[in-house]
């Protein structure tokens, strides 16, 4: 089971912030980054892409979004 | 897998470039000098209009504080993008717009007017925007030591529909009650008969143009505070590239236009204060990191529903009020008497906020 962050609710810049500095203390792997608009998933993807993890699924469920990121 | 074009670099350096185009035209039509857009002066005049503050100069019920909203919740609906949320810390959040707005009026402009007075060739606004840049860096500071608002809840559709009610009724407002030759009043409505009030562009024409920023806007992301925030913070210039493409887009439109003027001395709407441009500008920086957005993106994102930003926003009408009735607000003629005490509380509320609002579990 993948480690899951939550930044649904947060205003800018705290869901990149926060999943910055998960991948800060993780070498590889995958996480799931729950956001709750398309402003925070864009930027999360956008930042997570510049330190060298991909994204993997992106998954939608009502108000929610499932970012699946990924480094090997 | 991306399908928004708006969000990538190009995007938001093609928003900021028509951005930069449409607000000096905005000055041709008829708004003042340097000021094609400036999201707290217009606020400012919204608030005189209201009869809010009574300061003669700066009457004006701006349709394109109403275009960007409206626009914003066009482009919201449109992309299925609207989302009603709210209760991230209202109260912190009107605070935060009201000395936003004090230390704007000090230095006379919000981050886009900044941006403009440059373009325009006022070098006072040099030390505008380092304040700006100051005041964001030590926003950064502050989040990196755990500050935060708290989340902001889904709530009900009308919850983030209020604001945008309440500027299509201000646009009831204007079309009830226009602008009458040489009358300070009509109905309701606050007119200004001099001065930068009575400067503005055809209302179609200001609804038409705002209307079209707030929707590329809203699609694009574009935040002032965001791009030094984003330097500063995580060395990314996605929204810096945006504001470049602003500066450089108005420039030369303004040389174009004929309305580029360098110098210092006499420049429109602006003081020569430099220390106070710069301190007046590092409280609204501050201010705009701590709430997360820039003037103008406060007004994108109560347009997709964030009943949070709308907050900010009436935080910076009544900070308006409070600015001209407590004589904050700078004039051409330099700060205003109490000026410095605002921008000095406003200082010590924002550092307040920033030490005391910190999360526990990061």
């Amino acid at each position: 089971m993948e480690k899951k962050i939550d930044v649904r609710g947060l205003s800018c810049p705290q869901p990149v912030l926060v999943v910055l500095q998960e991948i800060k203390t993780t070498d590889k792997g995958r996480l799931i980054v729950l956001v709750d608009n398309e402003t925070a998933k864009e930027n999360v993807i956008r930042a997570i892409e510049s330190q060298g993890w991909r994204v993997g699924e992106v998954k939608w469920e009502g108000l929610d979004c499932q970012i699946t990121i990924e480094k090997d | 897998m991306n399908k928004n074009y708006f969000s990538t670099r190009w995007g938001i350096i093609s928003v900021g470039a028509i951005i930069g185009i449409l607000a000096p035209i905005l000055q041709k039509l008829g708004n003042p000098a340097n000021m094609g857009i400036c999201v707290a002066c217009f606020e400012r005049d919204i608030a005189g209009a209201l009869g809010l503050h009574r300061a003669a100069p700066v009457q004006y019920l701006r349709p394109e504080i109403i275009g960007f909203v409206l626009g914003s919740l066009l482009a919201a609906y449109l992309f299925k993008e609207f989302r009603a949320r709210a209760g991230s810390a209202p109260i912190v959040r009107f605070l935060l717009g009201f000395f936003a707005m004090i230390g704007a009026l000090v230095f006379l402009g919000c981050p886009w007017r900044t941006l403009l007075r440059l373009a325009g060739g006022d070098g006072n606004a040099i030390l505008g925007l380092l304040g700006l840049i100051f005041g964001v860096g030590i926003g950064t500071l502050f989040f990196k030591h755990g500050y935060s608002l708290g989340r902001s809840q889904p709530t009900y559709p009308v919850v983030g529909w209020i604001l945008p009610l309440i500027m299509i009724g201000f646009l009831a407002l204007r079309i009830i009650f226009p602008p009458v030759e040489g009358q300070e009043i009509n109905g309701v409505l606050f007119y200004s008969l001099k001065g930068p009030g009575s400067m503005y562009a055809p209302l179609t024409l200001s609804l038409f143009i705002s209307v079209i920023i707030g929707f590329l806007a809203q699609r694009s992301r574009f935040c002032t505070m965001g791009a030094f925030r984003d330097l500063l913070l995580f060395r990314q210039t996605h929204l810096l590239s945006g504001v470049v493409a602003l500066l450089v887009a108005a420039f030369i439109v303004n040389v174009v236009l004929g309305q580029f003027h360098p110098g210092f001395q006499n420049q429109p709407i602006a003081h020569t204060i430099g220390l106070w441009n710069f301190a007046g500008m590092a409280l609204a920086g501050l201010a705009f990191a701590l709430a997360g957005g820039c003037p103008g993106r406060q007004l994108f994102l109560a347009g997709e529903g964030d009943g949070d930003a709308a907050i900010f926003v009436l935080g910076m009408i009544i900070g308006a009020a409070f600015s001209h009735n407590f004589g904050l607000a700078s004039s051409p003629q330099g700060i205003g008497p109490h000026g410095v005490g605002g921008v000095i509380i406003g200082l010590v509320v924002c550092f307040f906020i920033g030490f005391t609002m910190r999360s526990k579990t990061r």
